[in-house]
């Protein structure tokens, strides 16, 4: 050993606002946008919405309609980002919660299961249909896309079959509650401080043991800012929910936070520290940024890739028990007609690229309101379905071409 | 040669892809804290002969000694175990993932089953202090941002990560500029400085002279010789590469 080194440091625990600010538009300029395009348009819309429908769209009944009209898209999405990550697509993720959610309803209605067992084997069901998926792309090593677009034309041959002739099958009471019902104004707000907080700790503990043993860690500033915003954000939502927004509230009352958005919540919780904290989450990101790399590492690549559609099919289940509890039972559309395009839409809208190795699961909440907005606002203002289509699909189509071009952006500044 | 007992020694070692004969009977010796340069001209059967160590390849024939016992290296898992890692040429980092990332890839640390950040930045950071690499300012940038220096450094460091006794580089200074190369010259001499072996492969005889206290020289699948730099000239070992023979005395 020779010389005596100056050492990595990068710990600044003196940040103020403006060089935040500065580090933060670096970032943005070499192409690193993340969800800023998402959540710039959601402030657009809802601000434009809101001055041209102020008098529906703004109301406290629409935001909690908003939220269960959009609850299956949005966890199909999240699905998706699995494997989108790999660069890879699931084109029957759709027909997957279709199919699952008629499994669950068939049992519980004609062969009266158990809710819970009925449950799991619709969640099964998903879980062998990513097998599927999985094992003939890693194994046989045909483009996920070939598969899955096969298998999107099969399942909805599936479908039909479980549904029978009648054309749609109930899914019970339980099921029907789980995208309609509401908790206790109370309990949601716990919920919400119950969130805030545990970020609060948590990132706090973190920093603080991360800053003793001189590791790089957020400025106590930033940290503040964002628990801060995620207060703001939290409370306001959580208030708006708290309103009574029935109708004829003397006739039955909704109030409170939808049970859908606890699951949404809670099931994005879940997978983020599965991504984002576990080995395998490591591996997905490396297969998905550099597949020889991985290789060479030592890393299954095709097991990851199994996992990865699995995980897709799976969280696809639970998207399409909310769609069947959204519209009451299962139908021939269940999972169908714009169901995977609005999830592809949301993921890539929220800044998960198609390109593989980039994508959050929180961008799939985020993009899955963009479109539950466009939606949910073009409907209010009474535009034909033709209408709804073009819009959603231009959004898409800008969604994608924001990926692609702060993608040469960042390759041209070295952050790809 | 000083520096005690060979690392690796390989002696007649034969490889046939096929009809082809690529490798006749070569002969290498690797000491620890020295940087041995391996160099030959296209299709000489350096790569073979990396790839053959590495467990890529495995050798047909000859006998491969390490640390003194003969061992039979027949993947690459098998030469990772003795402590044999490699540098290759196209990096194979992952853009996506930050320095840290890359240094652990596919050996990540765990702790309760949650992937250990703290230890793993920590280890990098000491690993890279350690090589005296100032050129990095955050370990928690990704890797797309950095420049081919800086990648190369990030691979080597990720070599010496394990405890690795041996560290084959391909071609490290391929593609870099001038100062560039240096800094990667300069790592590549702290590594032996450590008393790791070192295996260069280059074809920049500038490069080899400066950092490397052996050459090796191969052609057609034979080792001509295998000589210390000090000991011989720049000329000696282009004619060397090109005709096979390596005059004594005084080549021009």
């Amino acid at each position: 050993m020779s010389v005596a080194t100056e050492e990595i440091h990068d710990v600044r625990p003196d940040d103020n606002v403006g060089t935040l600010w500065k580090d933060y538009l670096a970032k943005i300029r070499g192409g690193d946008v993340g969800s800023l395009p998402a959540i710039l348009g959601l402030l657009v819309l809802v601000v434009a919405f809101s001055i041209l429908r102020p008098e529906t769209f703004t109301k406290a009944f629409n935001f909690g309609n908003l939220i269960q009209q959009s609850a299956g898209v949005t966890i199909v999405a999240m699905g998706l980002v699995f494997v989108l990550l790999l660069g890879e697509i699931d084109l029957a993720a759709g027909y997957t919660a279709g199919v699952a959610a008629a499994v669950t309803s068939v049992l519980l209605t004609n062969h009266g299961w158990q809710t819970a067992l009925a449950i799991l084997a619709g969640l099964l069901t998903g879980t062998a249909i990513g097998a599927f998926h999985g094992l003939i792309v890693s194994r046989l090593g045909i483009p996920s896309f070939v598969v899955t677009l096969s298998t999107f034309l099969a399942f909805q041959g599936v479908l039909l079959t479980l549904i029978g002739e009648k054309g749609s099958i109930n899914s019970g009471d339980f099921i029907a509650k789980l995208n309609s019902d509401t908790l206790p104004v109370w309990l949601g707000w716990v919920i919400g401080v119950a969130l805030v907080a545990a970020y609060a700790v948590v990132t706090f503990v973190n920093n603080r043991r991360r800053r003793a043993k001189g590791l790089t860690s957020e400025p106590n500033l930033l940290w503040a800012l964002k628990t801060g915003g995620l207060a703001v954000v939290i409370f306001l939502v959580v208030f708006y929910l708290s309103i009574e927004r029935s109708p004829n509230a003397h006739i039955k009352s909704i109030k409170g936070v939808p049970i859908s958005l606890v699951i949404i919540i809670g099931l994005a919780l879940v997978l983020s520290v599965l991504l984002s904290r576990t080995r395998w989450g490591s591996h997905v990101y490396a297969v998905g940024g550099n597949m020889e790399a991985a290789r060479r590492a030592g890393i299954n690549v095709k097991a990851v890739q199994l996992s990865c559609f699995l995980m897709c099919s799976t969280v696809a289940a639970v998207g399409g028990l909310m769609l069947a509890s959204y519209s009451g039972g299962v139908n021939n559309v269940t999972g169908g007609n714009q169901t995977l395009l609005y999830a592809v839409g949301a993921a890539v809208i929220g800044g998960t690229s198609l390109f593989g190795g980039k994508g959050r699961v929180v961008d799939a909440l985020i993009g899955g309101t963009v479109v539950a907005v466009i939606q949910n606002g073009m409907g209010l203002m009474n535009q034909p379905d033709s209408r709804k289509y073009i819009v959603t699909g231009l959004v898409l189509l800008v969604a994608a071409s924001v990926d692609a071009i702060s993608r040469r952006r960042a390759t041209a500044s070295g952050r790809a | 040669m000083s520096s005690g007992e060979p690392l690796l020694e390989l002696r007649g070692v034969q490889k046939t892809f096929g009809a082809v004969h690529v490798l006749r009977g070569v002969d290498l010796t690797v000491r620890p804290g020295r940087v041995t340069a391996l160099v030959g001209d296209n299709g000489a059967g350096k790569s073979t002969l990396i790839k053959g160590i590495a467990g890529i390849y495995p050798f047909d024939e000859g006998e491969y000694t390490f640390e003194g016992r003969a061992v039979h290296v027949k993947s690459p898992r098998d030469a990772n175990a003795l402590g044999i890692e490699v540098v290759y040429q196209d990096l194979a980092l992952c853009d996506n993932l930050d320095v840290v990332h890359n240094m652990y890839l596919g050996r990540e640390l765990t702790k309760n089953g949650f992937v250990d950040e703290d230890a793993m930045e920590s280890r990098a950071r000491e690993t890279l202090d350690g090589l005296s690499v100032r050129t990095l300012k955050s370990v928690r940038t990704r890797v797309a941002s950095l420049s081919g220096g800086q990648r190369q450094t990030v691979a080597i460091a990720r070599a010496v990560l394990w405890n690795s006794k041996l560290v084959i580089l391909d071609e490290p200074t391929a593609a870099l500029g001038v100062a560039q190369t240096e800094q990667v010259l300069k790592l590549v001499r702290r590594l032996a400085d450590r008393g790791l072996g070192v295996v260069l492969i280059s074809h920049n005889l500038n490069d080899v002279f400066e950092v490397a206290d052996d050459i090796a020289v191969l052609y057609l699948g034979q080792m001509v010789a295998q000589v210390e730099a000090a000991s011989t000239t720049r000329d000696r070992i282009v004619t060397a590469i090109t005709t096979g023979e390596l005059t004594r005395g005084d080549a021009a």
